[in-house]
């Protein structure tokens, strides 16, 4: 009974999407108020009936019901509890349906707060954002129903892929669509405006705290996928350009873009333009995501079961939203210029060379991953492209855009002397040329002139990021800092400690394969392995062949290393679990192999040097835009506060 | 020759943290086993998901890299390694596309996005320069 | 001239969208063999039954044939056993690849199943099967009299691919060569 519940509350919720998507709309360009104000409870009861929706599936799956598809395709009862719950994104219907309860969240969120914001343009927010529900919806219902029974019910279930059955299962997707469905919130920002014809600093203003936090949001989804993917797989490897890792990627740097452009709009309201598409870019990257990993277009590890039918709606929804969205901007978009000066050397001018530096990245990064797809479909033959050219053409824009971070941040509006500039960036800029050109040298002995360029940008951004933090909290001296900017040195810092991690790490990464029997010393890469035993373990749905290891430093002993390879029983799939040694300057990382007859097994182990760094340098991101965001809701809510006093309702009727 | 030598050098640079699943270090020298390691990565299974043979726990890619080793050790040349490669399994496998006209585009690409960017940027830069820096415009 | 800026990227979106919607078309899981159209690799097995006997080029030299990669760990190869047992009753000769198996059973296999196979290569680490770009099991090569190959099957082979794929091509070819098999084989 439950999961018809289920369906019907889908089927409901898709009503109420309609509605969300069409009278709000038709509302704000008639001036009818009493439609304007349907978006509202509209949005709240398509959140409630999705919200069943979801809980009527997670009944399903808590209680083993295999007479549902989807529990019988992706559960077990002998899976642990957890996973029976985070099954419930572990296929494609699943994950569709939080698709759909995550773009609910945010639309009620947006619903909330917009009090403040004239009506006209909530309800045509709003309506946007319904439109995106409506489609989704009517794909989940139409093509992947999650609520579909199996006749005859099978007994006991296929089990959850048990490359899906670890912790950081739990957060990654549901991060990770926080952030790419929040995309939609911008998106429907920018095609309100498209649709009143009217934007203004103040648009900007109301737009930037959403997308800081769907940034927020895409930087941690992101950042745990490449994480589990490290710690999970076994190789050691942490990203691959695979073209769903590319289609997570491409939305958070336009998404970047758009944060960055977002500052100048509101600032000296120019940029309008840029900013609208980077919204728009931001959500169809989104979308060709979801479109990428659902229809059987290209190969990935990360896809799901693909169906040509299914691709083909969400093409029609691509078509709809982002052509819909375009043919929009081609003829209101040109309205939107505004005069507002500046010179070469001006944060203007930085913004705008940082906007095009993005904007060619994930040019770049479309273009090679949907390359193989063009030469295929032109009936040129099949060919791969892959890390290789993804690695020398993505640091191409990034290289320099790095470099330029570190002065853009200090320079002012419309313009900047350069005396200026050159007087407060010596220092560090020297500090950074010596660390970076000495330090690889001294720490590891060689470096190749890309590596050592990549450290001088990495360490130069870190430190043109503190310089004024430090500068105000360390020495007392400079202008207080508000939330916004030490946000901003924070996330920069980030992105400095980022780069090192990813250079050093794949600059000096060490990695030996050997073989050896439980009593044997092997030495690698500056540390010593104990091989003391090999035992069989048993997990709740899995058997384990457990390794042994005391890993020592010097002599002195770091701690005992558990390798395991897993055999679980239903998928029969072998899975390798890697122990890793972790602190903040290296991870020391221990796999097993396979057995090699006579007790001897092979095992791979890597030195990683500053890995740590790739997530603490995402991690500080994550939080500059923590600390940015605290000061811009205060700022809105007061300045909202204030205004309200003097919004006349209702604000209809006027163009 | 030159090109690939020098994208070689990047990508040594740059090297991938994937790792293989062989029994012993595939090479002694530590020159050839680099190249090894390099080459392994940039060679695609032709038949799983998505990954390359150092990291492929597929037969095929266990297979493919042992050839990988024999031929290195032959003294064969990393481009002559991936013809023998190429030419029995297809472009396909090479995770670094050849340089032929179906790719001249590909190659070029993200340069002709930098150069577009330059130009974009100058011309933005030349409009706004002229452009009043007086006090914000109210929308 | 101004409004141009702002309608290249819905071009550039409808050209993305165009490639898409044919690319739903194809099937990105499909690689074509580089050796079709081309003279088939050499190679020089023991045979599996008999480790004394060879089985190599020669056994398609000056006529058409097929070779048939298999393995007893292979559970499609099965499926296709039957069939393979019918084509050779017809006369069609069969060159068999045994890969990365194990000999004693593929000897077992084939003495229960039935042997289909003029000799089966045994290839126990693969090698023979790199130079024919074999990537796993069931795949079937057409091999002309004049020793080209003339395609490649992966998958099991079922009686409708034989029709559809195999036998337009033996008719064709046939005409030069001599195909003493093809009314027996549904050819014709």
């Amino acid at each position: 009974m439950i999961p018809e519940f289920g369906q019907l509350a889908l089927a409901l919720a898709l009503c109420l999407a309609l509605v969300q998507a069409t009278l709000p709309l038709i509302g704000a360009a008639n001036g009818r108020v009493d439609w304007m104000a349907l978006a509202r409870p509209a949005a709240a009861g398509q959140f409630v009936f999705v919200a069943v929706a979801f809980a009527a599936l997670e009944y399903a799956l808590l209680n083993d019901d295999f007479s549902v598809e989807f529990v019988a395709a992706h559960s077990n009862s002998a899976l642990p509890i957890f996973y029976k719950a985070t099954a419930a994104w572990g296929g494609h219907e699943g994950s569709m349906l939080l698709w759909i309860a995550v773009l609910a969240i945010w639309t009620m969120a947006v619903a909330a707060g917009s009090r403040s914001v004239p009506q006209e343009f909530a309800s045509r927010v709003l309506g946007v954002l319904g439109i995106v529900s409506a489609g989704m919806i009517a794909f989940a219902f139409f093509t992947s129903n999650p609520f579909t029974r199996l006749t005859p019910p099978v007994t006991d279930g296929n089990d959850l892929n048990p490359l899906l059955q670890d912790p950081g299962m739990i957060f990654h997707p549901p991060t990770l669509y926080l952030g790419y469905v929040g995309a939609a919130v911008p998106f429907a920002f920018a095609v309100a405006a498209l649709l009143s014809g009217k934007l203004d600093r103040d648009w900007a203003k109301w737009t930037r705290p959403w997308t800081i936090v769907a940034w927020i949001f895409l930087t941690c989804g992101i950042t745990l996928g490449s994480w589990w993917a490290y710690y999970e797989l076994g190789w050691g490897g942490w990203w691959f350009w695979d073209p769903v890792e590319n289609s997570s990627f491409m939305p958070w740097l336009m998404t970047t873009a758009l944060l960055h452009s977002l500052a100048v709009t509101e600032r000296r309201g120019i940029f309008k333009s840029w900013t609208v598409l980077l919204a728009i870019a931001a959500f169809s990257l989104s979308l060709l995501g979801t479109f990428l990993t659902r229809s059987p277009v290209m190969i990935s590890v990360h896809a799901f079961a693909a169906d040509p039918a299914r691709g083909l709606f969400i093409l029609g929804l691509l078509g709809l939203f982002t052509g819909g969205s375009l043919l929009l901007y081609a003829p209101r978009a040109s309205n939107f210029e505004a005069e507002g000066g500046f010179q070469l050397v001006s944060r203007e001018a930085f913004l705008l060379a940082n906007n095009i530096l993005l904007v060619s990245a994930t040019g770049a990064v479309l273009f090679g991953t949907l390359y193989p797809l063009f030469i295929d479909a032109l009936g040129l033959g099949k060919i791969s492209v892959g890390p290789p050219y993804f690695n020398v053409m993505f640091l191409l824009p990034v290289l320099p855009l790095a470099a330029l971070v570190g002065v853009g941040m200090h320079s002012a509006w419309r313009m900047t002397p350069g005396q200026l500039l050159l007087r407060r960036l010596r220092w560090p800029a020297v500090g950074a040329l010596v660390v970076g050109v000495a330090a690889p040298f001294a720490i590891f002995g060689a470096a190749s002139a890309l590596t050592l360029l990549a450290v001088t940008i990495a360490v130069w951004v870190c430190a043109s990021s503190l310089l004024d933090p430090v500068r105000r909290l360390v020495l007392r001296t400079g202008a207080p800092l508000t939330r916004a900017q030490m946000g901003m040195c924070l996330a920069h810092f980030g992105v400095g400690v980022f780069m090192l991690g990813a250079t050093v790490a794949s600059a000096y990464n060490l990695e030996f394969d050997v073989s050896a029997k439980p009593g044997d010393r092997v030495e690698a890469g500056g540390y010593e392995f104990v091989f003391r035993s090999v035992r069989s373990v048993q997990g709740p749905n899995f058997t384990a062949d457990e390794g042994e290891f005391e890993l020592l430093a010097n002599g002195k002993s770091l701690g005992i290393l558990k390798p395991q390879i897993r055999l679980y029983q239903v998928q029969r799939s072998p899975m390798t679990e890697a122990a890793i040694d972790t602190n903040v300057l290296r991870d020391v990382f221990l796999a097993l192999g396979e057995p090699l007859g006579a007790d001897a097994w092979s095992l791979r182990i890597q030195v990683k040097p500053l890995i740590g760094f790739l997530w603490l340098g995402s991690g500080l991101m994550a939080l500059g835009g923590l600390v940015a965001i605290t000061d811009r809701r205060y700022r809105v809510a007061t300045r909202e506060a204030r205004s309200t006093e003097h919004v006349e309702q209702p604000a209809a009727g006027a163009a | 020759m030159k090109k690939s030598s020098w994208l070689f050098a990047l990508w040594l640079a740059w090297a991938s943290m994937a790792l293989a699943v062989d029994r012993e270090i595939a090479f002694d020298d530590p020159v050839l086993n680099a190249r090894y390691q390099t080459l392994i990565r940039e060679i695609r299974c032709p038949k799983c998901l998505n990954e390359s043979i150092a990291e492929s726990g597929a037969p095929v890619a266990a297979d493919l890299r042992r050839e990988v080793r024999r031929l290195i050790g032959e003294g064969k040349s990393d481009d002559e390694v991936k013809t023998f490669l190429s030419s029995r399994y297809g472009d396909f496998v090479l995770y670094r596309p050849r340089v032929a006209p179906t790719t001249w585009a590909l190659w070029a690409g993200p340069f002709v996005f930098l150069a577009i960017g330059g130009v974009v940027f100058w011309r933005i830069l030349v409009a706004r320069r002229g452009q009043s820096m007086d006090e914000d415009q109210p929308a | 001239m101004k409004m141009l800026r702002y309608v290249v990227p819905l071009v550039i979106f409808v050209i993305i969208g165009v490639f898409f919607a044919k690319g739903l078309q194809r099937n990105p899981n499909y690689v074509p063999s580089p050796l079709v159209g081309r003279p088939a690799p050499t190679f020089s097995l023991p045979n599996v039954e008999n480790p004394d006997a060879v089985v190599s080029s020669a056994d398609l030299a000056g006529r058409v044939a097929l070779v048939n990669v298999w393995g007893t760990w292979c559970i499609e190869c099965r499926h296709e056993h039957g069939y393979l047992l019918e084509l050779a009753r017809a006369g069609v000769p069969i060159v068999g690849l045994n890969v990365r198996d194990d000999r004693a059973a593929a000897v077992e296999w084939l003495a229960r199943l039935g042997d289909p196979y003029v000799g089966s290569g045994f290839d126990p680490e693969g090698k023979a099967a790199v130079d024919w770009g074999v990537t796993g099991a069931p795949e079937t090569f057409l091999v002309g009299a004049d020793g080209v190959i003339l395609f490649k099957h992966i998958s099991p082979l079922t009686p409708a691919v034989w029709q559809r794929d195999f036998v337009p091509l033996l008719v064709e070819h046939c005409r030069e060569a001599k195909c003493p098999f093809l009314a027996a084989a549904g050819g014709g």
